[in-house]
C-alpha cells in the first residue's frame, strides 16, 4: 500500500447524497480477479453515454478534473455493497481522498485498506469545498494528513478527525495483516480458550 | 458488570486483545468465501507467502455468476469471466485446503442462504464475508457483517479482524402484522423510516412481539436489510424459535453438545437495563405491503400511496435528487403505484430466496395466471430450498401459473449471471437494492415482499396482495 503524507490536488465536486458503490462500479465489472484496470469503469453509468462514448455533463469527463485526486460530496457516501471494487476502481483513476459528511461503514473501511484517505467535514464545510472546487483550473486543495488538516486554496485550514490507529498505517504505509500477526501469541491463546469454552463450535474437514 | 447489550456480550467474548486506542483484535468464528469478493484476496496471500489459517472455520460455494438454466458449471458458463471467476475459485480452495460446495451439490446456493441453512452460523458467533448481505446471519444472534476483500485477506491469514466497536441502536417493532405483510413490509418501513444512512457506525438489535412472532427465514430478511439502513449487521436474541431451526442441521452440535451450547446461547440476550446509544420504535399498525418507488430502499411507501412530488421537498439538491429519481424510475408524481405497470417479477435472493418466501408467492400465483408479456422468475435461495419445494409441489402450481422454475444463485439481484433486466424494464423484485442499474443498465427495481411480487406477477402491474384471497 502507497504511503498517503501530504496530497495537493484538483478536487472534483460531486454534490450528491448515497452515492452507492453500485454506481462507483457496477457490478458486471466486478467479474475481475485483480485489482487493478478499475478506473475507466468507474462511475460508468454516470460517466458514459449509452453509445459508449463520454457523458460531457459529468465532472470527472471535463478539465481540470479528469486528474482529480480528491472528491467531494454529501452524506453516506459508499452505500450498499460491499465490494473493494469500490476503491480499487476510484484508486485506479487517481483518487486518494474522499471528502464527505459522512460515509458507509463498509466503504470506509475498505478505503484505508487502499491508501484512499476517507474524511468526514461537517455538511456546511463540504459546501464550500464544492464551491472551491468549482473555481478551476489552479485551485488546488490540499490535505495534511499528519497535521490533519484540509487547506482550502484560499489558504483557510480546516481540522478534521481521523483514527490514530488508521493514521498510523497510511502514514507508514503499512499492511494491517503484517501488524496483527504480530499478536500471532494471543490469537493463538484465544483459539484455546475457545476450544476449552465452547468446544461445540463447528469445524469442517476440507 | 454492567448491563451489556446483545452486541456487546458477542463483541466481548472475541476480543484477542485491545490495542491502546482502542481497536481491537477481533476473532472470527466462521468466514464465508465466494467468487466476487475473494480471488484478490487468494492472490494476496500467495504473493506474501502466508497461509490461511483455519481452513476448518472457511466455507467456500459460488454463488453470484452461476447460470439459473441449463448446464451451470464452468466449462459451460459462457462469460467468460464468469466463468474465470468461478474456475479461479476452484483452483483456490483445492491450493489452500478449503472446504468447498460443489455447483452441482443439492447444499450449493447463495451464501447467505446456505449458512443457516447448514447449521455453521450459530448463536454467539462472529461470521464474515467479502458480502454486504451478511448481515443476513444476524438473525440467529449471530455478530455477522460484510467485509472488503482487503480484510477477506486478513481474516485468512489471521481469523481475526481489526474492529473499533460500533455502537447500540435498538429497533422495536410491536404489535401483531396486518393481513398480507410480512417481514420484508417490516424492514422496507424500517429504512423509510430512518433513511438508508440511519443506522451508519451503529449494529441493531431488532427487538418487541412482532419481531419475536417471527419465523427464522422472516428474521433473517429484515437481518439481510440491515445494511440498507446503513448497519453493517443487525441481531436478533436468541430464542426458542432460533434454538429449534438449528437443531439437528448438518454441522450444528448434535446431543450433549447441543444442550451446552443451548445453555450458554441463553445467556446472550441483552440484559435489563442496558444502553442503546439509539433507539427507534415502530408498531405494526405503520406497515402495510410497501413498494420502492426511488432509487434507494429508503424511498417506500405503501401499495396504496402515490409517487411523490419533489416539489415538496424545500432542499434544493435534495429536490433535483427525487426528480433524477423519477426521471430514471419513468414515474410522475402523484401517480398510483396500482397504475404502474411491470415487465419483470424477481423472486429470489438471499433476502427472500427461502422456502418460505416461495411458499408465499406460490400462495398468491395458485390458481391464477402471470399477466401477458410479463416475464416472472422464481430463483430458490439454495438447492435444498428448490428440494423442497418440488417435494411440496410449490413448482408445479408456479410453472402452472406461469412463473420460471429456475436453479439457484444470485441471479438478478445484480445479474452478473445471465439474468439481467434490459434498458428500460421495470422490475417488481424481492431482492434488497434498486440502485440504478442494480439489476441491468437502465433497469427499473421495486422491492417488494414475494406476496407483492406474486401479486404484480398475476396483475401485471402492483396490486395490494391484501386484496388477493
Amino acid at each position: 500500500m502507497d504511503k498517503f503524507t501530504t496530497l495537493t490536488g484538483v478536487a472534483a465536486p460531486m454534490p450528491m447524497q448515497n452515492i452507492d458503490t453500485d454506481k462507483v462500479i457496477p457490478a458486471r465489472f466486478l467479474k475481475t480477479i485483480k485489482r487493478t484496470g478499475l478506473g475507466v469503469h468507474l462511475f460508468d453509468a454516470l460517466r458514459y453515454l449509452k453509445d459508449g462514448s463520454e457523458n460531457p455533463d459529468f465532472v470527472l469527463n471535463q478539465e481540470p478534473y479528469r486528474k482529480a485526486e480528491i472528491i467531494v460530496a454529501y452524506e453516506n457516501f459508499g452505500c450498499g455493497s460491499s465490494r473493494e471494487h469500490a476503491p480499487w476502481a476510484l484508486l485506479d483513476f487517481g483518487i486518494r481522498c474522499i471528502i464527505a459528511p459522512d460515509f458507509a461503514d463498509i466503504f470506509f473501511n475498505n478505503s484505508f485498506k487502499n491508501g484512499i484517505l476517507p474524511i468526514r467535514l461537517p455538511r456546511a464545510v463540504c459546501e464550500q469545498l464544492i464551491d472551491d472546487s468549482k473555481l478551476g483550473g489552479n485551485a488546488r486543495i490540499t490535505v495534511d494528513l499528519e497535521r490533519q488538516v484540509v487547506v482550502r486554496p484560499n489558504g483557510e485550514e480546516v481540522h478534521f478527525e481521523v483514527d490514530p490507529f488508521r493514521k498510523h498505517l497510511l502514514l507508514n504505509g503499512l499492511d494491517d495483516i503484517g501488524q496483527t500477526l504480530r499478536h500471532g501469541k494471543a490469537i493463538d491463546g484465544y483459539e484455546t480458550g475457545r476450544q476449552q469454552s465452547q468446544p461445540w463450535l463447528p469445524t469442517i474437514a476440507a | 458488570m454492567a448491563a451489556r447489550t446483545l452486541f456487546d456480550k458477542i463483541w466481548d467474548s472475541h476480543v484477542v486483545e485491545r490495542l491502546p486506542d482502542g481497536t481491537c483484535i477481533l476473532y472470527i468464528d466462521r468466514h464465508l468465501l465466494h467468487e466476487v469478493t475473494s480471488p484478490q484476496a487468494f492472490e494476496g496471500l500467495r504473493l506474501a507467502g502466508r497461509k490461511l489459517r483455519r481452513p476448518d472455520l472457511t466455507i467456500a460455494v459460488a454463488d453470484h455468476n452461476i447460470p439459473t438454466v441449463g448446464l451451470r458449471t464452468p466449462p459451460d458458463i459462457k462469460e467468460e469471466d464468469s466463468r474465470i471467476q468461478v474456475q479461479t475459485l476452484e483452483a483456490n480452495v483445492k491450493a489452500f485446503g478449503v472446504p468447498y460446495i460443489p455447483i452441482l451439490d443439492v447444499r450449493q446456493g447463495i451464501v447467505h442462504i446456505i449458512g443457516p441453512e447448514l447449521g455453521l452460523s450459530l448463536p454467539g458467533t462472529t461470521i464474515v464475508c467479502g458480502d454486504s448481505h451478511t448481515s443476513t446471519h444476524g438473525a440467529l444472534g449471530a455478530l455477522a457483517f460484510g467485509i472488503g476483500t482487503s480484510e477477506v485477506e486478513h481474516v485468512m491469514a489471521t481469523q481475526t479482524l481489526l474492529q473499533a466497536p460500533q455502537k447500540n441502536m435498538r429497533i422495536d417493532v410491536s404489535g401483531t402484522l396486518g393481513l398480507g405483510c410480512s417481514a420484508k413490509d417490516i424492514v422496507l418501513a424500517i429504512i423509510g423510516k430512518i433513511t438508508t444512512a440511519g443506522g451508519n457506525g451503529h449494529v441493531i438489535e431488532y427487538t418487541g412481539d412482532t419481531i419475536r412472532a417471527l419465523d427464522m427465514a422472516g428474521r433473517m430478511t429484515v437481518s439481510n436489510m440491515s445494511i440498507e439502513a446503513g448497519a453493517r449487521a443487525g441481531l436478533v436474541a436468541p430464542d426458542q424459535t432460533t434454538f429449534d431451526y438449528v437443531k439437528g442441521r448438518e454441522y450444528a452440535p448434535k446431543g450433549e453438545a447441543y444442550d451446552k451450547a443451548v445453555a450458554y446461547w441463553k445467556t446472550l440476550p441483552t440484559d435489563p437495563g442496558a444502553h442503546f446509544d439509539t433507539e427507534v420504535f415502530l408498531t405494526a399498525a405503520e406497515i402495510a405491503p410497501m413498494v420502492t418507488w426511488g432509487t434507494t430502499p429508503g424511498q417506500v411507501i405503501p401499495v396504496t400511496g402515490i409517487v411523490p412530488n419533489p416539489a415538496d421537498e424545500p432542499d434544493e439538491g435534495k429536490r433535483a435528487q427525487l426528480q433524477r429519481m423519477l426521471d430514471y424510475m419513468a414515474l410522475t408524481p402523484g401517480q398510483h403505484l396500482t397504475d404502474v405497470k411491470v415487465d419483470v417479477i424477481f423472486i429470489g435472493s438471499c433476502t427472500n430466496g427461502r422456502i418460505e418466501d416461495i411458499r408465499a408467492a406460490a400462495q398468491v400465483a395458485k390458481g391464477r395466471k402471470v399477466a401477458e408479456g410479463v416475464q416472472a422468475l422464481v430463483v430458490p435461495g439454495s438447492g435444498q430450498v428448490k428440494k423442497q419445494a418440488e417435494e411440496e409441489g410449490l413448482d408445479r402450481i408456479l410453472l402452472e401459473a406461469g412463473f420460471e422454475w429456475r436453479d439457484p444463485c444470485c441471479s438478478m439481484c445484480l445479474g452478473m449471471n445471465p439474468d439481467k433486466l434490459t434498458p428500460g424494464q421495470r422490475c417488481a423484485s424481492t431482492s434488497n437494492r434498486n440502485f440504478e442499474g442494480r439489476q441491468g443498465i437502465g433497469g427499473r427495481t421495486h422491492l417488494v415482499s414475494p406476496a407483492m411480487a406474486a401479486a404484480a406477477a398475476v396483475t401485471g402491474r402492483f396490486a395490494d396482495v391484501r386484496q388477493f384471497g
